[in-house]
């Protein structure tokens, strides 16, 4: 394959008619754990992200959450080719950028960019605003008597001052250098914008501001967001759909309402039961599933599912077989044996996905576990 | 650990083989005159001098030269050009000359530099804390050869309170007169360190002091003096524990000349100066060789002592 | 009504920096009964965390200036000497802090940390320290506790770090438990397992809890009181339930309609507070909340007292009940603030 990205063939439109942006294709990312006398070998690899398949429309957001050293960082730079993925497939507009080397990633790089968890590490404490926004108006070949207006409109764009542009970022709070980098991102007239915890290092009020506006500039400009999070109820607000990562896998993607009412995979109705509700009388009447245990080992993850080790609902098959990615109604697909929320007759229309992992077996999920009580 | 050591013991190997040649070939290639002229004297024949040139290898292909030259450093066999002494002999007897003064003064730029930096961290923003800070700019850059040559020459001739250079074995003189000739090498030479050592403390007492399990020992109800030494101190020292084993390994490998040259203390360094003055290249290529044995070896345990203060560090990945 | 066991009656806490007089807290007052959980809320820079510091005196500093009183037991914290401090100190009232990743000394043997704090207060021999370190650890949750006691931090995850701070928060067992953010740098299903092991615990030792967090997801589910803080002061404080389903400020309001919660269907738009916490260098006249408040009016430029309207449930707002009843269009994650028009945070 040569280094350059090929001509863009016609992206293959997706169900819902829209074009597809970003197509990840059994993609897997491995760190090696080198060892040796004299010279290193490789004796282990961390799975990082392990054979993870996704499609991206244009204009939607999908929320990819899990919690911390499940991967999803590692994907998201994976997405964007600051890493270049051990195995499998990037699609970016049709192009196959799998292989595209920096000359080669030039002119998509503009096209996705990237706002991070900690604005006020991510912002350079000795440029003023104004020359921070410049820097990508400029790569972008705005005319030099344009930069000064079109760094104005930013601001004005993220709800930040136009006379803001004099000012160093330290002399801003959390919320509103968030809005610079958002603003950075922005200046490359991006298609896709990976957000990277967006607003994890934020006050909740200020939180609420923050998602807000990335719903406006969606909005406005069709933007598409790739929205990584640790925590659900963040990402829910954003997300079309929302994908739950668990030690480097997929465990289920869903659109994002269905994700909540009806979680399919154990693990998700974990990380759901797990966060505490506002709410002291029904915190008092639930009854909340506490899942023991820790995340195993990426580098050594267990065989099968790799939930199994904290499933409550797990069986010989969950230790044994990996997983395909079952789709049910709606695109709702989930990595499980033995789903909750589902009912023998979806089981029987449902399909196993092209997203599933290379290695899952060719088995169908079946209801209740034996010897295990459902919804224990 | 093993694993580690016996990486390190190759990686020693490997530098000093380079070490050797690049030494070896540096003075091939800078002008210092035909040795065997030089040793042939004034009033020699072509035939003295191609005799000599024979006897010393000087015609062979230059690797053989190496091999040759090599064989005779690891056996202890070279020969100064300049006097036919045995560079080996020569070095062992400067060897306990330099050592007695690295390690007296490794020792007083430690206590010293630790006493200080405490000091200064505790009273941090005070006038002590200011005055300390002067004087250790004062100290950091003062050269050595020129409070060296101050020292001598005040303390030494001028007042004569203290000898004026030398060196005093303790089976000769006493242990009195050996540290009483030492004095004022030690301090020349620790006075930089001790400058260097209690700022680098300093600043690293008062990064840790801020640190949240420095409040964790403080919620825990020990004293503030058991929190500053078991907490503070301890975990402020391990990288100056490391850089003093770097700093020791430098000073014996070579980085004690002018202080041994000031004071006449007739130690490896001084010895190593006067060759390069003779353009003697025997003894200078032992010297070399030496110093970057005790500099890597110096490195690979402070490494293994770093791991053991440390038990985040680990070692052979 | 039992005895309180800690009363904290007007905390000012101001830290000289060089930009000005910080006013970190501003007038707090507070009481803590035995066995209860009393949780302060706010946002950063609302004073939580100072003022659970200053009962311990860990921000004591020549930059800081404590007035008011905390009387525990008998003692007066705020002006007791440092030796005295030290015998309360994890003997009496104990603290756990938010981030269990820089919390431990990385290189201390995890049970050499916990026998420091025992031996400060008790003398005992090696063996019994020893048993009595393997037994905390078991008693919070950690397998194999004899073996990993001679590990090191590193070697632990972040959810088994704030479990060894939890041991070694109880190892004296305290009356009073101080617990800064203590679930916030962990993964959901860890901070699950912690509040489960926090409410266990209190069960079983009785010891009274200042829980300081942002989260009111945890605060409902462990806290009984609530005290909720905005600009250096107390805008708010009753029972857990009188907070949520019967909110007086109009702050309490807000943060109440900005949470996200998984339970409910999501709306349309994320209600949010406009504008920004107040500067603390130089706060701003009368109630600390108004410029953001969407129903400012001239009194407002007055300090508003912290006004007991019976049975404990206390505000500070200068709107009669009557007012904040018709205003009032909040419950939690259903109704959202009547926003003020959003403007451009200044």
């Amino acid at each position: 394959m040569s280094a350059d990205v090929t001509t863009p063939a016609a992206a293959e439109p997706t169900a819902r008619g829209r074009k597809a942006l970003l197509e990840v294709e059994h993609v897997t990312q491995w760190f090696p754990v080198k060892s040796g006398i004299v010279i290193d070998r490789t004796v282990a690899n961390v799975h990082a992200v392990d054979d993870v398949s996704f499609t991206l429309t244009e204009g939607e957001t999908l929320g990819l959450v899990g919690e911390s050293g499940c991967g999803k960082t590692t994907l998201s730079r994976t997405v964007l080719k600051l890493l270049n993925p051990t195995t499998g497939t990037l699609r970016f507009d049709g192009r196959d950028i799998t292989k595209a080397n920096r000359r080669g990633m030039r002119p998509v790089r503009r096209e996705m960019q990237m706002v991070f968890q900690d604005p006020f590490a991510s912002l350079n404490p000795r440029k003023r605003v104004g020359q921070i926004l410049q820097t990508p108006l400029k790569q972008r070949g705005v005319a030099k008597d344009q930069l000064q207006k079109d760094a104005a409109d930013l601001l004005d764009r993220v709800g930040l001052r136009r006379e803001h542009v004099n000012r160093f970022p330290h002399e801003f709070s959390g919320g509103q250098r968030q809005r610079i980098g958002i603003a950075r991102a922005l200046a490359m007239q991006p298609k896709l914008i990976v957000l990277d915890e967006p607003v994890s290092a934020l006050d909740v009020s200020i939180q609420a501001q923050i998602i807000n506006l990335l719903e406006e500039l969606q909005d406005g400009l069709g933007l598409t967001y790739l929205f990584v999070a640790h925590d659900l109820s963040v990402v829910r607000h954003v997300s079309d759909r929302i994908a739950v990562m668990y030690l480097g896998k997929i465990m289920e993607l869903s659109p994002a309402e269905e994700l909540y009412d009806k979680p399919i995979h154990p693990y998700t109705q974990a990380l759901l039961s797990a966060i505490p509700v506002p709410d002291p009388r029904e915190n008092r009447a639930r009854e909340r599933i506490v899942v023991s245990g820790e995340p195993p080992n990426p580098i050594n993850p267990p065989p099968g599912c790799v939930f199994n080790t904290r499933c409550p609902r797990a069986t010989d098959v969950c230790r044994t077989v990996i997983p395909p990615l079952t789709e049910y109604a709606n695109g709702h697909q989930a990595a499980c044996h033995h789903p909750l929320n589902v009912t023998a007759e979806e089981i029987a229309t449902s399909i196993r996905s092209d997203a599933s992992p290379k290695l899952a077996g060719d088995v169908v999920p079946d209801l209740v576990p034996a010897g295990v009580t459902a919804g224990s | 650990m093993g694993r580690f050591i016996v990486r390190r013991i190759i990686g020693m190997i490997l530098v000093m083989f380079a070490v050797s040649i690049l030494t070896f070939l540096i003075f091939q290639v800078i002008p210092n005159g035909d040795p065997a002229v030089r040793m042939a004297g004034k009033n020699s024949t072509p035939t003295q001098i191609a005799a000599i040139r024979d006897t010393w290898h000087f015609n062979d292909p230059i690797y053989e030269q190496y091999v040759y030259t090599m064989k005779q450093v690891f056996t202890g066999s070279l020969i100064s050009y300049s006097d036919q002494t045995n560079v080996w002999q020569e070095i062992k007897k400067g060897l306990p000359r330099t050592f007695a003064l690295g390690i007296g003064a490794a020792i007083i730029w430690m206590v010293l530099g630790v006493s200080l930096g405490l000091y200064s961290a505790v009273r941090s923003g005070g006038f002590s804390d200011r005055l300390l800070t002067v004087l250790a700019l004062i100290g950091v850059s003062m050269p050595v050869f020129w409070v060296g040559a101050l020292m001598s020459y005040y303390l030494g001739y001028k007042f004569g309170w203290f000898p004026n250079g030398g060196y005093t074995e303790i089976a000769q003189g006493g242990f009195g007169q050996w540290i009483y000739h030492l004095i004022l090498p030690w301090t020349a030479l620790a006075i930089l360190f001790v400058g260097v050592y209690s700022r680098i403390l300093r600043s690293n007492i008062l990064d840790t002091i801020n640190d949240d399990y420095v409040r964790t020992a403080r919620a825990k109800g020990i004293s503030e003096r058991q929190v500053l030494i078991r907490h503070v101190l301890r975990n402020s020292l391990i990288p100056i524990i490391t850089l003093w084993g770097l700093d020791f390994g430098l000073v014996i490998g070579g980085g004690a000349v002018l202080t041994e040259s000031v004071f006449n203390l007739q130690g490896v360094g001084q010895y190593f100066a006067e060759a390069i003055g003779r353009l003697d290249v025997p003894p200078v290529l032992e010297v070399t060789i030496l110093g970057a044995f005790f500099i890597v070896l110096l490195n690979t345990v402070v490494d293994i002592v770093y791991a053991l203060l440390d038990p985040r560090i680990r070692l052979g990945s | 009504m039992t005895e309180p066991i800690l009363v904290i009656d007007h905390l000012k806490v101001d830290f000289q920096t060089d930009e000005g007089t910080v006013h970190a807290v501003d007038d707090v007052s507070l009481s803590l009964a035995p066995g209860e959980v009393l949780a302060i809320v706010g946002e950063s820079g609302s004073g939580k965390s100072v003022t659970a510091m200053s009962l311990l005196g860990l921000n004591r500093g020549p930059n800081a200036r404590f007035t008011g009183t905390a009387m525990y037991k008998g003692t007066e914290l705020l002006s007791a000497s440092n030796d005295d401090l030290r015998k309360i100190r994890g003997a009496e009232i104990a603290m756990i802090f938010q981030d269990p990743m820089t919390s431990l000394n990385p290189v201390q043997r995890i049970g050499d940390q916990i026998a420091e704090q025992i031996l400060a207060h008790e003398k005992l021999s090696k063996a019994q320290v020893r048993d009595r370190v393997v037994e905390l650890m078991e008693r919070v949750g950690i397998p194999r506790a004899a073996e990993r006691a001679r590990s090191y931090p590193h070697e632990f995850s972040g959810g088994m770090r704030q479990r060894v701070m939890i041991a070694l928060a109880l190892s004296c067992s305290p009356n009073v438990l101080i617990a800064d953010e203590p679930t916030t740098a962990l993964d959901v299903t860890i901070q699950a397992q912690i509040l489960e092991r926090i409410k266990d615990l209190k069960e079983e030792t009785g010891t009274a809890i200042i829980l300081v967090t942002h989260d009111l997801g945890v605060v409902a589910d462990i806290a009984d009181r609530i005290a909720v803080m905005y600009g250096g002061r107390i805008v708010e404080q009753g029972t857990v339930d009188e907070i949520f389903y019967d909110p007086q400020h109009p702050y309490t309001w807000g943060l109440l309609g900005s949470i996200t919660r998984v339970d409910r269907p999501r709306g349309e738009r994320l209600p949010s507070i406009a504008g920004l916490p107040p500067s603390l260098l130089d706060p701003p006249a009368g109630c600390h909340f108004r410029a953001r408040c969407p129903h400012e009016f001239p009194k407002c430029l007055e300090v508003p007292p912290l006004e007991d309207r019976g049975c404990g449930h206390a505000d500070r707002c200068w709107l009669t009940v009557e007012e904040k009843r018709a205003k009032r269009e909040v419950r939690p994650g259903e109704i959202g603030l009547a926003n003020k028009e959003e403007v451009a945070p200044v």
